[in-house]
């Protein structure tokens, strides 16, 4: 029998690092359950950002939530991060195993 | 003028930036450099701290907060006044200005240690009692621009941010063990702890050169201000040790903590509290003019002048 997979929202953010313990405390806020982070360089509208030190280095979150969670996550980014902070989102569509869990 | 050898390693690594070459220290080493320095140089002044009673320190303390709060409010009005710099960027710069210098100060202990001159080894509490204050002096500033203010989060950021928590507990330990206890530990945190400092120069003059871009997008008042900043901070910390009754070594490592701009703690801090200001401005003074300046010219120039000041007096 082939294993019951689940639609959810697979939201990306790359951000410096600087915004970490405020970011993932928001998120956990509007419902996100659960995230992954991972240290990330690279280049782009902030010029280099090369994590030589930790004012210069970003990190990519990911958070599998529901389009809810999602829209309420993504209304803040808008209202409060992307003007001041070197920071991208997307989302994809994927599918999980365990769907009570996100 | 004497200088301070360590410095080469930040020239060296100043260069290795500009000529692009692939030298690179990972920032994993960068983090476990500076946990060491910040951890050791709180140990230092742990046990210096034991030798003094704590009451008559209370009111050097006092004096040095008061005369320290000045800065932050001089840069903050030169930068509006003089600079037009916008509300938020002037804010966040003064803070960087007011806040310490950690490794600034270690160069300066370093450079008056090879030339046998003697300094008051509390004066790591200072350092201590420096590193936040004026940043939240930036914030109050800054209230008044857009936006508003994340008093909860930056306070977090700060107060249980890595130089405070290592540098206050670095000193608890020393201040508890006494020097005697920390003996065994000596070779770790006192023997190794200039190859140490010359590791993270070394890397710093990585970082330096990776800024140098932004120097460009700072204009040229900014790199007037990060020379004539630390001069006006000297000038101050100079006075302020006279009054004290500092030993010349002491009045120095004043003099250079008034001169020295946080780039550890104030950057942090300040891209949580006022968002809107552009850290490019205050880390291209910060790190890319004020640091160099202090290391290269300011801290044998501070010497000298209290040299002068305690033969005038």
């Amino acid at each position: 029998m082939a294993p019951k997979l689940h639609s959810r929202q697979l939201l990306t953010i790359i951000c410096e690092a600087d915004l970490e313990r405020q970011l993932v405390t928001e998120l956990h806020l509007l419902g996100v359950r659960g995230h992954t982070i991972t240290d990330a360089r690279g280049q782009g509208a902030h010029g280099d950002r090369d994590a030589l030190w930790p004012t210069s280095a970003n990190i990519r979150i990911e958070v599998l939530c529901e389009t809810p969670v999602l829209d309420a996550v993504l209304n803040i980014l808008e209202e409060s991060y992307f003007k001041s902070y070197g920071l991208v989102a997307f989302v994809s569509e994927v599918a999980v195993l365990r769907a009570e869990k996100f | 003028m004497p200088f301070e050898p360590v410095i080469l390693f930040f020239l060296l690594g100043l260069l290795a930036g500009i000529v692009r070459s692939d030298l690179k220290i990972p920032g994993v080493l960068y983090e476990s450099l500076s946990i060491f320095l910040l951890l050791a140089i709180g140990l230092k002044g742990g046990i210096e701290l034991a030798r003094y009673p704590l009451g008559s320190l209370a009111g050097q303390a006092l004096v040095v907060l008061a005369a320290a709060t000045l800065i932050p409010l001089v840069a903050f009005a030169t930068l509006r006044r003089l600079g037009r710099v916008p509300r938020a960027d002037a804010a966040s710069i003064a803070a960087h200005y007011g806040s310490v210098s950690v490794v600034t100060f270690a160069v300066a202990a370093s450079f008056l240690g090879r030339l046998d001159v003697a300094y008051e080894g509390y004066l790591v509490v200072f350092l201590v009692l420096l590193e936040f204050p004026a940043l939240l002096i930036g914030v109050i500033l800054a209230q008044q621009a857009d936006g508003q203010t994340r008093w909860g989060p930056m306070l977090q950021e700060v107060l249980s941010g890595k130089s405070i928590v290592l540098l206050v507990g670095g000193l608890l330990i020393g201040w508890l063990a006494g020097p005697e206890g920390i003996k065994p530990l000596d070779r770790l945190f006192i023997d190794l702890f200039k190859g140490i400092l010359a590791f993270f120069l070394l890397e710093m003059g990585l970082v330096v050169a990776s800024r140098l871009g932004d120097l460009r997008k700072a204009g040229a008042f900014l790199i007037g201000f990060g020379i004539a900043m630390p001069l006006t901070g000297a000038a101050l910390g100079l006075v302020v040790g006279n009054v004290l009754d500092l030993s010349v070594g002491g009045s120095v490592l004043l003099a250079t903590l008034f001169a020295s701009a946080s780039y550890i703690a104030a950057p942090a801090a300040m891209r949580i509290a006022i968002p809107e200001a552009n850290p490019a401005l205050s880390i291209g003074a910060a790190l890319g003019i004020t640091f160099p300046f202090n290391l290269l010219i300011g801290i044998p120039l501070y010497h000298d002048l209290a040299v002068r000041l305690a033969r005038e007096i």
